[in-house]
């Protein structure tokens, strides 16, 4: 992936990403919230993830943010009204996230191994979903099946919850 | 210049420290839940770059963290529908999706 185009993608995720929390309507949000999944599957595209790519799009842009909008819709949720803000509460926050993103800046400039660039592929045009499959269905054969439990597990969940009266 | 493992490390900090950021400061449950998504993100994008990174011998990506991704993926899309159920449940019982308005078992 070429440098300009990283750039570009890794803002895109990044400036969507922090419309997400500032946002006050929540459509917006869940809006900024697609683009941004979009530029992070831009960037697994230039990590050569076709298929964790094309899931990316179909179950995060597609599946979960139309629940969520849905959701939105469903319960009427109108911009939220400003409210007091808990200051302490708020520098705590503010304060953990720099404190986080510094500790992060100085431990990727110690981390040598991290600093090389990326080693070419042995083919140009891998066979990305076949290898993920062969992987998937051999090595980790067990937790797929567990996999399959528990979406089976939310499903009766979600229709348990979602009753109009719970006993 | 060219990419290295850092850049892709640094913007999946960044990406997690903005949801981290946002399940800090903001104060409605649906938003919340959003920037719990962002930061499940930030880790599968550092997933895939070490993927990349860490060729296996016949020099393709190690496929081991793609399919932990795939898993990440499909666990947060059962958590995001039993989530948003839970949320729609609490709404009917108290017509809010503001934490401070839901505060019964606060010390």
């Amino acid at each position: 992936m070429s440098p300009i185009l990283f750039y570009l993608f890794a803002a895109m995720t990044l400036v969507f990403a922090i419309a997400v929390v500032a946002n006050r309507n929540p459509v917006a949000s869940a809006l900024s919230l697609v683009v941004s999944f979009l530029g992070l599957a831009a960037l697994f595209v230039g990590l050569d993830a076709y298929f964790i790519a094309v899931i990316q799009v179909l179950v995060y842009a597609g599946a979960v943010m139309v629940l969520f909008l849905f959701i939105i819709m469903l319960l009427n949720i109108q911009a939220e009204e400003r409210r007091k803000i808990n200051l302490p509460a708020y520098a705590g926050g503010g304060l953990v996230t720099v404190a986080f993103i510094a500790q992060l800046w100085f431990v990727l400039q110690k981390f040598e191994l991290g600093k090389t660039a990326f080693a070419p592929l042995s083919e140009k045009n891998v066979d990305d979903v076949r290898n993920v499959g062969n992987t998937l269905f051999s090595t980790h054969n067990l937790p797929f099946q567990v996999i399959g439990v528990l979406i089976l597990v939310a499903t009766i969940g979600v229709v348990v919850l979602s009753k109009r009266e719970l006993k | 210049m060219t990419l290295t493992l850092n850049h892709y490390l640094f913007v999946s900090g960044l990406l997690f420290a903005i949801g981290f950021a946002g399940v800090m400061l903001r104060r409605n449950i649906i938003i919340i839940f959003m920037c719990l998504e962002l930061m499940l993100n930030a880790a599968n994008l550092s997933l895939v770059a070490f993927s990349r990174f860490n060729l296996t011998p016949n020099g393709l990506p190690n496929y081991n963290a793609q399919v932990l991704v795939f898993f990440i993926i499909t666990v947060a899309a059962a958590e995001v529908a039993v989530g948003l159920a839970i949320i729609v449940a609490l709404f009917r019982a108290r017509q809010t999706t503001h934490v401070e308005d839901i505060n019964s078992l606060k010390f």
